[in-house]
């Protein structure tokens, strides 16, 4: 069944715009921001505000209707399928199947700098009321940091036997970060280990079909819990260890 | 509102007390080495630009090939050098790189005379420096003033003409001040690239060449708006002594310069960043540049509400370096952040007793308030609230500059509508709370000012046992952000040398000797100081 946008009505396809265009604010500005949603196929275009926000550019708000709309049926993709395991569940799981501890190694490769969501799903304290993985007993964690190069992430990695690998990855001008996690992958399989670990890159502008399609086993964007990672990296570290 | 909360005065004592012995005792390590960035700042201050055929700096290249010779300085060979040869710096230098003079152990016959001529050229070199901050306060006498707080924000396109035409829309838009984030891991080159640069990821080049485009352009916008326009970068990681060289010959107003950041945040080594400090931050003082210290980062780590304290114990331990390193206290800007998460009950409460706590700590002090982070959404919305709390208990707690947060935080670099639409916001809650400090004031004994003596007293015990254990001993534990760092571990160890006790280098006491006073003054902006003309 299509559904559109709501905004007050069923089918009234409303959807609310804010853009910057390059030009000088005039008389006709409203027009110009008007006509060019009517170019994108909106109709019943509102300008809300039209200001100049300096010399060369003009900041619009608007509304619009569409009459596009999308089946959510027909939309198919390679989604990460986590079965929903809570804190205690996870320690649990490990315990039972495979009797050891679960080993992890995480960092923020590369030139990358920034620590904040690698912290946010290992440190200790974790994010938004879920424990980090280095709070799970049942797991031995190891956040390494920001700025790690590719061949110190995985000598570590062997060193401790590790089970999984995470990586994360925040700049991404020019990407600069798909060319950080193909050089992980190529080293991994230049080294002949690819298969020893489960490999989960996160970021900002991660999904799992991107990490898929670049040899990762999976890929979580923004707003990932850490409970989100330790419930994949348990059930498929388990499921591995069951085949084996 | 300035003593609005009843604070433990005997704390703040044992605070400043036990800060005080903590960078002493980390001013004898100072005192005792140099390191290859102290020593290449010296050479750029005798005017040495430029890089060999595969862009090694000069300065790079004659302390590397004086490293025998570094336990006594750099510059009594090198002047010794130029007194041999007849040569200009530059020339000695260009020698050097080209293999066709070599630097060598200074004979006692030729010492005096390379001393002497030594103190001259760093007294040249200082002048130089003066000459600029002079220029600053000339233009900003004619230009005019920002109000405080200032209004500051980042740009970073990686191209230095994209940033200046992003800085220049910002300025117009309300900002005062404009800070140039550097292209990622720069703080991990242990050189300064040269010229202009168009290429970066998450930010721009550092490079002398960017700093006079972007000071150039910001000049420009401040003359058309009436209000001198501020420009700040970065005096951090392993070139903090050479960046702040540059900053002060290109007249950049702020720089990012914290006594320990690197070390925390970027593992570098702990023994190389202290005495890198140091010469960075007697540069800044001379310069008239107001120097940004970076706690704030400190609970991006660890937890806000339950660490917050460590950011105030830092806070005096980054005051007793800078004080020592010859700043002054307006030109110290202590950067604090307390963010902690939204969800919490009363989180603007907590928020403001801690913004209050540091604004009283440090009178005098303008302070440095840094903007949620991390916990802001995709829901730009929201963010957009969240940040809109943040500069009121800016405005409500009388922070001096404030970093603006962007509704797009978590998003991506701020687009050019994100940094208007922030702007915005600040100078809707600023303007409309103006005066809301002075009407209001705080319950004696209630949650705020509990909490504020609450992290006072932790931030006091933290310092007592610092300087118990060493600080050294205390960035091994992890102290400070919930990081851990080893003295003997971290990048740039190998460039760090115990002098020699002929160790000469005339540029700290040059320094030093006779500097100005005080901060530019000027008249209030744009429209006002035109209209006060127009009466006269």
């Amino acid at each position: 069944m299509l559904v559109r946008p709501y905004g007050d009505t069923r089918d009234d396809g409303i959807i609310q715009f804010s853009f910057t265009l390059p030009i000088a604010y005039s008389i006709k500005a409203p027009d110009v921001g008007k006509q060019f949603l009517e170019k994108l196929g909106f109709h019943t275009v509102g300008i809300a505000e039209c200001k100049p926000i300096d010399p060369e550019y003009t900041f619009y708000v608007a509304y619009g209707r569409t009459d596009a709309g999308i089946d959510p049926d027909e939309v198919k993709g390679d989604y990460l399928e986590v079965e929903e395991m809570d804190y205690y569940a996870i320690n649990a799981l490990i315990k039972a199947k495979l009797e050891r501890k679960l080993g992890v190694v995480g960092a923020s490769i590369e030139s990358d700098a920034h620590t904040v969501g690698i912290d946010a799903i290992m440190n200790m304290k974790g994010f938004a009321g879920n424990y980090g993985l280095e709070r799970y007993p049942e797991m031995d964690a190891l956040n390494m940091g920001s700025q790690i190069p590719c061949a110190q992430l995985l000598r570590t990695a062997l060193e401790r036997d590790a089970d999984a690998i995470l990586v994360s990855q925040i700049v991404t001008q020019k990407n600069i970060h798909v060319q950080h996690l193909t050089q992980l992958i190529e080293l991994l399989e230049a080294e002949g280990v690819r298969e020893r670990f489960v490999i989960v890159v996160g970021g900002p502008r991660i999904n799992n079909a991107f990490a898929k399609e670049l040899g990762y086993d999976a890929g979580f964007g923004p707003r990932t819990t850490p409970l989100e990672v330790a419930a994949f990296l348990a059930q498929e570290v388990v499921r591995r260890h069951d085949e084996a | 509102m300035n003593d609005a909360l009843r604070l433990n005065d005997a704390l703040v004592d044992r605070a400043h007390a036990a800060a005080d012995a903590i960078a002493d005792d980390i001013q004898q390590h100072i005192d005792k080495h140099t390191t290859d960035t102290t020593e290449r700042a010296t050479l750029r201050l005798l005017g040495i630009a430029g890089v060999n055929e595969i862009d090694v700096p000069l300065v790079n290249v004659v302390v590397e090939q004086a490293r025998e010779l570094l336990p006594g300085g750099i510059m009594r060979p090198f002047v010794d050098l130029m007194l041999r040869t007849g040569t200009g710096a530059q020339q000695a230098a260009e020698g050097v790189a080209a293999g066709e003079l070599a630097l060598m152990e200074v004979p006692g016959e030729r010492r005096g005379a390379a001393e002497a001529r030594a103190e001259e050229l760093a007294h040249e070199g200082v002048a130089r420096i003066d000459a600029v901050r002079r220029r600053r306060n000339e233009l900003v006498a004619a230009t005019g003033e920002a109000v405080k707080p200032y209004l500051y924000v980042i740009v970073a396109t990686g191209n230095i003409y994209e940033d200046a035409a992003q800085a220049k829309a910002a300025a117009r838009a309300g900002a005062d001040v404009i800070a140039v984030i550097r292209t990622t891991a720069q703080s991990l080159l242990d050189y300064v690239p040269y010229g202009e640069t168009t290429e970066g990821f998450g930010g721009t080049y550092a490079t002398q060449e960017n700093f006079r485009l972007m000071r150039a352009a910001l000049d420009e916008v401040g003359a058309e708006l009436g209000r001198y326009i501020r420009l700040c970068n970065y005096a951090s990681g392993l070139c903090m002594p050479e960046i702040a060289t540059m900053g002060a010959l290109e007249r950049l107003d702020m720089m990012l310069n914290d006594s320990m950041y690197g070390i925390i945040f970027r593992n570098i080594n702990m023994k190389r960043t202290f005495v890198d400090q140091y010469l960075s931050r007697l540069i800044n003082a001379r310069a008239g540049i107001i120097i940004n210290t970076g706690e704030d980062n400190y609970l991006t780590t660890a937890d806000a509400f339950e660490q917050g304290f460590t950011v105030v114990s830092s806070d005096f331990i980054n005051q007793a370096f800078a004080l020592r390193a010859n700043l002054e206290p307006w030109q110290i800007g202590l950067g604090h952040a307390f963010e902690i998460d939204p969800a919490k009950p009363d989180q603007v409460v907590y928020q403001i007793a801690d913004a209050q706590l540091v604004r009283q700590l440090f009178p005098g002090y303008p302070l440095k308030y840094m903007p949620p982070t991390k916990y802001m959404p995709g829901d730009i919305f929201h963010g957009h609230i969240i940040d809109g709390m943040f500069n009121f208990t800016g405005i409500f707690t009388g922070q001096e500059i404030m970093l603006l947060g962007m509704l797009t935080e978590a998003l991506h670099t701020p687009l050019l509508q994100d940094r208007y639409l922030s702007i915005k916001n600040a100078k809707y809650v600023f303007e409309s709370c103006r005066d809301l400090a002075n009407e209001v004031t705080f319950k004696p004994g209630g949650m705020i000012e509990q909490r504020a003596n609450d992290q006072l007293q932790k931030a006091v015990e933290q310092l007592e046992e610092v300087h118990d254990i060493g600080l050294f001993e205390a960035l091994s534990r992890g102290m400070f952000a919930d990081v851990k760092r080893d003295p003997t571990s971290g990048r740039g160890g190998e460039g760090v040398v115990e002098v020699a006790a002929d160790y000469f280098n005339p540029l700290f006491a040059a320094l030093r000797d006779g500097r100005m006073s005080g901060a530019p003054e000027g008249p209030p902006p744009g429209g006002q100081a035109a209209d006060a003309e127009g009466s006269s």
